[in-house]
């Protein structure tokens, strides 16, 4: 079984029902596999804040959310993570990471440099497995530490687990 | 007395407006977005279904997207302004993707930002949300022009099927504010306590 369907696997065990996301690579069987399942809801977005709405709604609602994106959009969701610290929203994502390993396109390296800062400045836990057998413990930590913790936390995965986007 | 020189000034009294589409709101879920809808739907009377957010602009109508998908027998009805629903212009064309049958998004347009100093906002200066709605893919978009009309279409989500898209010509007054909780965590778990669910 691949990194991709253990992280899915955790999802599932952890009750998530609502996955939003802006694809990125690096997700794309995590997105296919959500798309897949029929107790599962995938929900594409225009922009990864609507994911941080999205997830407080599910919660408001009863279900579980996860925010699946890359790590250019951690900077969009800035401000929309003050209704998770506000209102102490149970709030998971996992986060993609460019610019930072074998990265070929300079515009990718700046909010790259700042994901890990931002989230933390926003109150949100930032794990980083180191690696691939430690992505799907990591979500599932990460699932405790959320959905019975009240906490919010992001899950990083670097291209020197998963492997380096080709072109 | 508010100054209507910046948005067109014609539109309905945004209180009356909001009663309206909240008489016997039954099982209705309701989030309203921050700054004047937000006292509009207070104004119109506490309730533990509803949800009132106090910032994160642009996120209104997205709360109620996971609420809904969550909810699925529920009706939701999201209540927001023009400067929110501009900032969030593209959760528009996700909502209509998800087409979720149970959501109603009525936006109150006074073409101007209210709260700030009445600057003019981009539905002030020829932006149509019913035609960009509609281009996003929804089906059901319209503009209500009076109360009858608004009483008409609430009444038409209790049978029907959406998601639905409302727009609504309010004029640039300010009534007083109805101010809600402020506490996050306290409407939160209100909300949730009144679904059934416990805080976590």
């Amino acid at each position: 079984m691949g990194w991709s369907e253990e992280i899915f696997k955790a999802l599932q065990k952890g009750g998530i029902s609502q996955v939003g996301f802006v694809p990125d690579a690096g997700l794309s069987d995590v997105i296919s596999l959500a798309q897949a399942d029929p107790q599962m809801t995938a929900t594409v977005l225009t922009t990864e804040q609507e994911g941080i709405g999205l997830a407080c709604g599910a919660w408001l609602g009863g279900q579980k959310a996860v925010l699946l994106m890359q790590s250019s959009g951690v900077g969009n969701c800035i401000n929309m993570l003050s209704l998770v610290a506000n209102c102490r929203f149970p709030f998971l994502t996992i986060v993609t990471m460019r610019g930072e390993w074998g990265e070929f396109n300079p515009w990718q390296v700046p909010m790259s440099r700042a994901v890990r800062p931002a989230l933390e400045m926003m109150g949100l836990h930032v794990y980083r497995p180191a690696r691939p057998e430690d992505l799907a413990p990591a979500v599932d930590a990460a699932l405790e530490m959320t959905f019975c913790a009240d906490q919010a936390a992001a899950i990083l995965i670097g291209q020197d687990l998963i492997g380096r986007k080709v072109w | 007395m508010a100054d209507n020189s910046v948005g067109s000034g014609v539109g309905l009294d945004r209180r009356e407006v909001v009663s309206t589409l909240l008489v016997d709101r039954q099982d209705m879920l309701v989030v309203s977005g921050l700054g004047s809808p937000t006292y509009d739907l207070m104004a119109a009377g506490d309730h533990d279904a509803n949800f009132y957010l106090w910032g994160a602009m642009g996120g209104t109508a997205m709360v109620g997207l996971g609420l809904a998908l969550a909810q699925p027998e529920r009706r939701i009805l999201v209540l927001t302004g023009d400067g929110e629903m501009l900032m969030g212009l593209g959760s528009l064309a996700t909502i209509a993707a998800a087409d979720p049958a149970n959501l109603a998004l009525v936006v109150l347009d006074n073409g101007i930002y209210g709260e700030t100093g009445q600057q003019a906002s981009a539905t002030g200066m020829g932006c149509d949300f019913v035609t960009v709605a509609r281009g996003a893919g929804w089906h059901q978009a319209e503009t209500l022009e009076n109360l009858d009309q608004a009483a008409a279409w609430r009444g038409a989500l209790a049978a029907g099927s959406g998601p639905w898209f409302a727009r609504i010509a309010i004029t640039s007054d300010l009534p007083p504010r109805a101010m809600p909780a402020r506490d996050g965590v306290y409407l939160k778990n209100r909300f949730r306590a009144h679904l059934g669910l416990a805080p976590n």
